[in-house]
């Protein structure tokens, strides 16, 4: 498919065609078949790296961490976009290039296609016996049913078109010919495809820019409302207006978790996870009861809701030094492990006179184990302790930088409770309070409740791109599989006798031709009274 | 809480019987590997004797003729023995059984023994679906176990037809490997999937996936034995000793290209489906379609390169050993997306049970 040969004169000279004839040359060169495989083949290389160095989209905190870590290679990575390879210039330009380079090649196919549907099939060569599938029969004259010539003609017309071939008649000097040809939707296939990729890709743009994706942690008992304050984390398309999320409410009444407890070898693994929450479409509809469930997203219209994540939320009131109370609520806590081992931090940066800040670990099922610190046995809540360390001072919160909330920066504040001081740490059960030390305050462990981490996201370029995926496949499908074959069907008469005799030849690889001149033998024989055969099989390819 | 009702409880005494017929399998494969082996390296012996005989043949008659036998007596064996066989595969282009390469005792007995590997082997991975109530691929040791067996299931079905036991070393080998790989690299009694894996998709997905897994093993070593006839017919061509006479059991450079042509485009197309299934089902579980995750930027990579070698085959120039070389590199990519991603690269996928 490939016309490199336009300009003949080739490479050296390029810059004495002036600057339209440069521009024809580059666009020659890039819509050419070789540049197309290397630039596939680039692409394959370029997409490495991100399997590699940790990206900022999936994975943001891996990145900082990287970076921490390679203080050197780290920054140079960085100027060269290794951490975010696929909106990388260097990505983008190769995949820009490589769809620029594919409408180049599909345009002058699709008009090329478009005239051959309406070509008829070529000539009938004068020697069939010289293609690779080629036979010769003797019709039996005398027969009742012996057809004249029109009638074998018009019976070859006839077989050939119902089996998917384009049919001529053909008559000329040396006889009445019929060719035929078939295949035409190889090319179709093909140019589906390849157009259908290109809507791959247009779908998923447009859909991101046209939607949003975002978190957010939910506990038990309370409501999501999709609005841009609700969230944790919000990212918008480039054309999306935050102002027109859809008003849906989420509420999670309560969080199952089902794990194994039959098995001796995966004991404590999870099977199931179920969400009841109550969804309401809009401020004023009725809340509907659902469930949801890993790989069953909420289907809201203008929003779809996933269960990525679950663990512990501690439901913690806090006095400060004046005794007043200067938190309540659930505080999430991060899973560590299998059995819930849960990393939490609660910063009371309220709390007077000094703020407060704790952190340690919630243990669902609480044992000791032999060096004396505490562990988690069980990822169900059986024995729920907190064990935390305490610290007073400057949260650091004032500066207006943004803080990890799930990392206490203890920079500015004084250890109050830990193993190393004679305070020692702090273990709650539930409903169990610890007065802080030089009456800081007190912590209450009052519940423990789930939370469930929602991903919420609308991208409504899904469905096209679900559809022409779909194509892309049937059209590759058609155009891997369909065969493209020519078939002649010719009179012959010679010494007084009438024979019929035809051809087969493949265009392009055709491991079934010798079947396909297996199969129109036997229609033929039965057609017609044919003398018994006489033969030439040649190669397999035409 | 407990889990009854749930999901229907295992049966881990099935799962352990299932695990000791996979070693059990794994062994008889090995055999069937030396046999194959023994074949080739008796094929090599007897080829030599064959051409040696002819060659006698060949002198005598020069003698008889009253040439001037003797002066160059090697450059003489190398001309006759080409005279006589070059491009005399035994296995033809067509790769069908004739009367000449059914005369091979020792790979007939792999065979046979290989049918049995596969039934103690269907029986292992069958048993091990019956025990965990489900399809026998939720983790790593299950695809490859299961794995294995597609490709050894392949290979013996398509035998029927075609006369492809110059590859049976490879494939015993291959599946031998991945066995060992099994048993003793990811040994995991039956369990229940985790919720993620708890959809109709892991069916379609997964099989498709490991289906043209498969199949690109099988192309992958027709490419390689490709390129070592391509490289042995240009020695016999420049008039060279032939260092590889067991490769007469082995199709000509050209058919192996074709043959390997046509299961890499089914294979292709069956990659194509597991990639966009694999999308579907990403939608559902991890709340987006494609999120260049590590296992996803290897199904691309692997499905751009193949893509690639299609190209290449329609590009004037690049077909022969150039595409060959592409669809070798496809499958080490397919390889290295089934082992070192699935081991060593932290993504979504990681939970697939290594
Ligand atoms: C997004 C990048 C592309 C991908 C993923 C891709 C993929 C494919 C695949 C899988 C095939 C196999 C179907 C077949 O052999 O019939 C194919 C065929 C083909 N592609 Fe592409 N393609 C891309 C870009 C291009 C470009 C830029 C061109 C033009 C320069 C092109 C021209 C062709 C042609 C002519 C065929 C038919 C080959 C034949 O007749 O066997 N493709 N492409």
């Amino acid at each position: 498919m490939a016309k490199q040969q336009r300009n003949s004169k080739g490479t050296g000279d390029a810059p004495a065609l002036g600057f339209m004839g440069s521009m024809r040359w580059i666009w020659t060169q890039l819509t050419s078949m070789p540049t197309a495989l290397f630039l596939l083949l680039l692409l394959a290389v370029a997409a490495v790296p991100g399997s590699i160095f940790p990206q900022r989209d999936a994975n943001p905190e891996s990145v900082a961490q990287y970076l921490e870590q390679h203080t050197t290679a780290g920054p140079w990575l960085d100027r060269f976009q290794m951490f975010e390879v696929y909106s990388s210039v260097w990505f983008s330009a190769i995949y820009i290039l490589l769809f620029v380079s594919l409408i180049g090649c599909i345009i002058p196919r699709v008009k090329k296609h478009a005239k051959a549907l309406r070509t008829p099939p070529p000539r009938t060569p004068v020697r069939l016996e010289r293609l690779p599938q080629y036979s010769s029969h003797e019709i039996l004259e005398g027969e009742t049913d012996t057809p004249d010539d029109q009638q074998v003609i018009e019976d070859s017309f006839r077989i050939l078109k119902k089996r998917g071939y384009r049919v001529e008649r053909r008559e000329d000097a040396t006889g009445a010919s019929v060719a035929a040809e078939r295949g035409y939707t190889r090319e179709i296939g093909n140019l589906l495809f390849h157009i259908s990729l290109m809507g791959v890709l247009a779908s998923a743009a447009i859909g991101g820019a046209l939607g949003y994706t975002g978190q957010r942690v939910v506990v038990e008992g309370e409501t999501f409302v999709n609005s841009l304050v609700a969230y944790d984390s919000f990212t918008p398309g480039t054309g999306f207006n935050a102002d027109n999320l859809p008003p849906f409410a989420v509420t999670l009444d309560k969080f199952d978790i089902i794990f194994d407890r039959e098995s001796k070898s995966h004991f404590g693994q999870p099977l199931d996870f179920t969400a009841h929450v109550k969804v309401r479409e809009s401020p004023d509809a009725e809340p509907v009861k659902q469930e949801l469930k890993v790989n069953h997203p909420l289907r809201i219209s203008g929003g779809d809701v996933y269960l990525v994540g679950n663990g512990y939320a501690p439901v913690i009131t806090v006095k400060d030094g004046n005794g007043n109370v200067s938190y309540s609520g659930p505080a999430v806590s991060i899973p560590q492990d299998s059995v819930y081992t849960s990393m939490f931090v609660l910063k009371v940066p309220d709390a007077e006179p000094s703020q407060l800040g704790f952190q340690g670990f919630l243990l669902p099922t609480a044992l000791v184990d032999e060096n004396g610190f505490g562990i988690s046995g069980d990822p169900n809540a059986i024995n729920p302790q907190l064990h935390l360390n305490s610290y007073f001072g400057d949260l650091g919160l004032d500066d207006g930088n943004p803080q990890n909330v799930f990392v206490l920066d203890t920079e500015k504040m004084e250890p109050l409770n830990s193993r190393d001081l004679d305070a020692g740490g702090i273990i709650l059960e539930a409903g169990q309070t610890y007065e802080l030390p030089d009456g800081k305050g007190s912590i209450t462990f009052d519940d423990l409740k789930r939370f469930v981490a929602l991903d919420i996201n609308h991208d409504p370029g899904k469905l096209p791109i679900g559809i022409f995926s779909g194509l892309a496949l049937i059209g590759l499908a058609v155009s891997l599989f369909t065969p493209r074959r020519r078939v002649w069907v010719k009179l012959k008469q010679e010494n007084g006798k009438r024979s019929i005799e035809y051809a087969l030849l493949a265009r392009g690889e055709d491991p079934r031709l010798e079947r396909e001149a297996a199969e129109l033998q036997k229609i033929f024989d039965k057609a017609w009274p044919l003398a018994s055969q006489e033969q030439n099989q040649g190669a397999v390819n035409g | 809480m407990d889990n009854a009702g749930a999901l229907a409880p295992i049966n881990e005494t099935l799962g352990e019987y299932s695990q000791l017929f996979m070693l059990l399998a794994a062994m008889v494969y090995g055999v069937v590997f030396i046999i194959f082996a023994l074949d080739l390296a008796k094929t090599n012996k007897s080829i030599s004797e064959m051409d040696s005989e002819a060659l006698k043949r060949d002198e005598e008659l020069l003698v008889s003729a009253g040439g001037a036998v003797g002066t160059k007596p090697r450059s003489r064996r190398g001309a006759a023995v080409r005279a006589d066989n070059v491009g005399e595969h035994i296995v033809t282009d067509k790769m069908e059984y004739t009367q000449l390469s059914a005369k091979r005792p020792t790979a007939r007995i792999a065979v046979v023994l290989m049918w049995l590997a596969a039934a103690l082997h269907g029986g292992a991975v069958v048993s091990r679906a019956i025990a965990a109530h489900r399809v026998p691929w939720g983790n790593m040791y299950e695809f490859l176990s299961t794995g294995a067996f597609l490709v050894a299931l392949v290979f013996l079905l398509v035998l029927i037809f075609k006369d492809l036991r110059f590859m049976g070393s490879f494939i015993s080998g291959l599946v031998t490997l991945m066995l060992c790989g099994a048993t003793i690299g990811f040994p995991t009694p039956v369990g229940h999937l985790v919720p993620a894996l708890q959809s109709p998709w892991i069916v379609i997905h997964v099989s498709i996936a490991v289906l043209a897994s498969a199949l690109f093993a099988i192309s992958f070593a027709m490419n390689v034995l490709q390129l070592v006839q391509h490289a042995r017919m240009n020695r016999l061509a420049a008039g060279q000793d032939d260092k590889l006479p067991f490769m007469r059991v082995v199709p000509g450079a050209g058919a192996l290209e074709n043959f390997a042509y046509r299961i890499n485009t089914i294979g292709f197309v069956m990659w194509t489906f597991t990639v966009i299934a694999g999308a579907i089902w990403a939608e559902a579980a991890w709340s987006r379609y494609w999120g260049w995750d590590p296992k996803e930027v290897w199904s691309f990579v692997i499905w751009v390169v193949y893509a690639g070698y299609l190209h290449a085959r329609a590009t004037g120039g690049w077909t022969g050993p150039r595409s060959a070389w592409l669809s070798i590199i496809g499958f080490l990519c397919v390889v290295f997306n089934f082992t070192i991603v699935n081991i060593f690269f932290d993504g979504l996928h990681s939970y697939a049970g290594v």
